[in-house]
């Protein structure tokens, strides 16, 4: 057992652990270096490692993601922050016709372990462009990993296991969990990168979220409990891969499957979770696999976000929806 | 309308006595002496030029017949800009790393890049071709630009491994990044430039202005001359005429000396001339002004070099033959290579997504595999 710690120091303690077990790795973006990020993520590091390794770039996030290809083709293990979710879109370009196809357009002769590091989700009053979720984009292109951690333990572990990875890796932090505290097991990581967790066990229902949704499913499982509800909560983690096989064990056991996230719910995690369970628990299953997400909409001014995300109310209220069947 | 009054003078034109480029050989094959570029060629180099420049021409009249034949899915002509492509090509130094457009069949020539792994991504049967590392020369790209910022990254990678201006002539590394004039309005090659300025980066931007975008004229692309547009990021920016290969090998070498003494980045424009379409599926007819290729033709590559070498007797019609007849033997081996060349297996589309396990490519390749099998007749299925 080891120290408590916010999301946001778990994440500095791991890029820190990770820049003293190999000097290739390398951090570049906006105002990570002097300033330690603008969520002061990486605070501290250029003061220790110095600016060659801990690079405040120029203002374009798509030459950070190119920058940090051809880096890694001389061999280097570059970290990329993108201040915020939004900033990524100038990148995508960068993003998914290069990094994510490198390895396969070399015929494995060129790897891309790049990690980019992407603070998203709404829930802090922000302005427009500083609240999104565009995991989907990325779990969309092959090539490319997806994750995203949910609590400081999985997110000291995860970025080291993504850093270490051959692979690019997209990093998504919910930056409204920055600030909550947990315990770091320094034993070693909870579960390999690609892996979910049944993070609380139930029997009626199982609830799959990732992210930043993994508080609010667990405060909606505690407060079913008390109306005497048993839901089984997973922690994703991995939206590329996505490990299907443990949310199938937990559905076959539940026989009833809710899917929650930020994002809007047309052609997301959730539909694509559905597909895959309606296809292979068919017979398991007592109700349709119903989805809590955001909506086809833009996301909305920060005064009525609320409404927008899910939160602990619409959670049960879909889980009873699925009882109800 | 262009204004007439930017210094460099207008774009899109043919050179002319006017030009403000750095030649060493002007179309007639007399040779000049520029003092910032004193560059000295014995008859053997000459030669070697000479055989690059009928060699590629004849591999590249090669590859547009085979696609013509239905061998190749799609061929990017070079014609026109052969003198531009190997003057680069032999300016790098071996340890330098280059950065190619899909039209940079002389530097893949130049590098040792076996001719049917450069039609394995026309021919359809590869999304690459060659091991990079093997030729210090990236895959051809193909989004306009991109390759630009690779180049920068990989730049930094140099620095920080030490490989800039050590005074080791076998140590110091430069990166040559390949664009053309489309290229340069992209936004990604503007950034590259920002970071080669910012971080003094050893890299050599290396601008084959064939003044064609497709079918876009220089003037949809730029206001400038494209070699101006270096100064507002802070680095020299030199226009070369692109169809003197002394004077290409000149100033790209001079630029690659500087990025490895650590004194920063260039920007290069080799003024030169698409003869041929963009792309094998392009018809120019719509849009080349016409009497503009015979202008250009002119100014051929290679006829200037045949004048000086007969001129400075460094060469003769028998050894003009010789290389001729090389060339009909590189055309036949190209023929049989592309021919060669076999479709890949259907399952390896699931090969090398990614460097490490992914449990759903491995679910589909498994399924496609099955699939597969469960098509053969009985008794003939085996695993």
């Amino acid at each position: 057992m080891g120290e408590t710690l916010t999301m946001a120091k778990a994440i500095n303690a791991g890029l820190r652990r990770a820049m003293e077990a190999d000097r290739h790795v390398l951090m570049m973006g906006e105002d990570i270096g002097t300033l330690g990020g603008v969520f002061r993520v990486t605070d501290g590091l250029a003061k220790d490692f110095g600016d060659d390794r801990v690079i405040d770039t120029p203002l374009a996030e798509s030459g950070i993601v190119g920058t940090a290809i051809g880096l890694a083709m001389r061999g280097y293990r570059p970290v990329c922050e993108i201040q915020f979710d939004g900033f990524i879109y100038p990148a995508f370009d960068q993003l998914v016709s290069q990094l994510a196809k490198m390895h396969y357009r070399s015929g494995g002769m060129l790897r891309m372990p790049v990690v980019i590091r992407v603070p998203y989700g709404g829930g802090i009053g922000a302005v427009e462009h500083h609240s999104e979720s565009p995991e989907a984009y990325f779990a969309h292109t092959a090539g490319l990993r997806v994750v995203s951690c949910a609590n400081p333990n999985d997110a000291f572990w995860m970025i080291q296991q993504a850093i270490v990875c051959d692979d690019p890796v997209v990093f998504f932090e919910p930056k409204r969990r920055y600030w909550e505290k947990g315990e770091i097991d320094l034993g070693g990581p909870p579960a390999p990168l690609d892996r979910a967790r049944v993070i609380r066990p139930g029997s009626q229902v199982t609830v799959v979220a990732y992210g930043p949704m993994v508080r609010t499913t667990l405060d909606a499982a505690a407060a079913a409990e008390q109306e005497g509800t048993s839901v089984e909560v997973i922690d994703l983690r991995s939206l590329s891969p996505l490990d299907v096989a443990t949310i199938e064990e937990s559905v076959r056991r539940t026989r009833r499957l809710v899917v929650v996230h930020e994002a809007s719910g047309f052609l997301g995690m959730g539909a694509e979770i559905a597909a895959r369970i309606t296809e292979s628990c068919f017979f398991h299953l007592e109700a349709p696999v119903l989805r809590v997400t955001g909506f086809h909409t833009p996301y909305p001014a920060s005064r009525v976000e609320e409404e927008y995300l899910p939160d602990v109310d619409r959670l049960l209220d879909t889980v009873d929806r699925a009882l109800a069947y | 309308m262009i204004d007439p009054a930017v210094p460099g003078g207008a774009v899109g034109q043919p050179p002319g006595e006017a030009t403000e480029f750095v030649q060493l050989l002007t179309p007639e094959g007399a040779r000049k002496r520029p003092a910032e570029y004193p560059l000295d060629v014995d008859a053997d180099t000459l030669r070697g030029f000479y055989r690059d420049l009928v060699l590629l021409r004849r591999f590249d009249t090669e590859a547009t017949a085979l696609q013509r034949h239905g061998e190749l899915g799609l061929w990017a002509p070079l014609l026109g800009q052969e003198a531009a492509q190997i003057g680069a090509g032999r300016a790098l130094a071996p340890q330098d790393y280059a950065f190619p457009t899909f039209r940079e069949h002389g530097l893949t020539w130049c590098r040792g890049v076996d001719p049917a792994q450069v039609l394995a991504l026309f021919r359809g049967t590869s999304q690459g071709g060659w091991d990079p590392a093997e030729h210090n020369l990236h895959l051809y790209s193909i989004v306009i630009g991109t390759q630009t910022l690779h180049a920068a990254g990989y730049a930094m990678g140099i620095q920080r491994d030490g490989c800039v201006g050590t005074g080791d002539p076998t140590r110091d590394t430069a990166v040559l990044a390949c664009l053309g004039d489309g290229a340069t309005s992209q936004g990604d090659v503007s950034e590259a430039f920002v970071w080669a300025g910012v971080f003094n980066l050893p890299v050599v931007f290396f601008c084959q202005n064939n003044q064609f975008a497709i079918s876009e004229p220089n003037q949809r692309q730029t206001r400038i001359p494209l070699f101006r547009r270096a100064s507002g990021f802070g680095f020299p920016g030199v226009r070369v005429d692109g169809n003197d290969v002394l004077a290409v090998y000149a100033v790209v070498k001079d630029a690659l000396d500087r990025a490895r003494r650590g004194e920063g980045p260039t920007f290069i424009e080799a003024y030169t001339y698409r003869m041929g379409a963009h792309t094998t599926s392009d018809d120019p007819t719509r849009y080349r002004p016409s009497g503009e290729i015979e202008q250009w033709q002119q100014l051929d590559p290679i006829d200037r070099l045949v004048e000086y070498m007969l001129l400075t007797g460094t060469g003769d019609e028998t050894y003009f033959a010789e290389v001729a007849a090389e060339a009909d033997a590189l055309g036949v081996t190209v023929r049989d290579a592309c021919r060669s060349i076999p479709n890949p297996a259907p399952e390896s589309m699931f090969d090398h997504v990614y460097a490490e396990p992914h449990i759903q490519v491995e679910a589909e390749r498994a399924w496609f595999t099955d699939y597969h099998r469960s098509l053969q007749p009985h008794g003939t299925g085996g695993a």
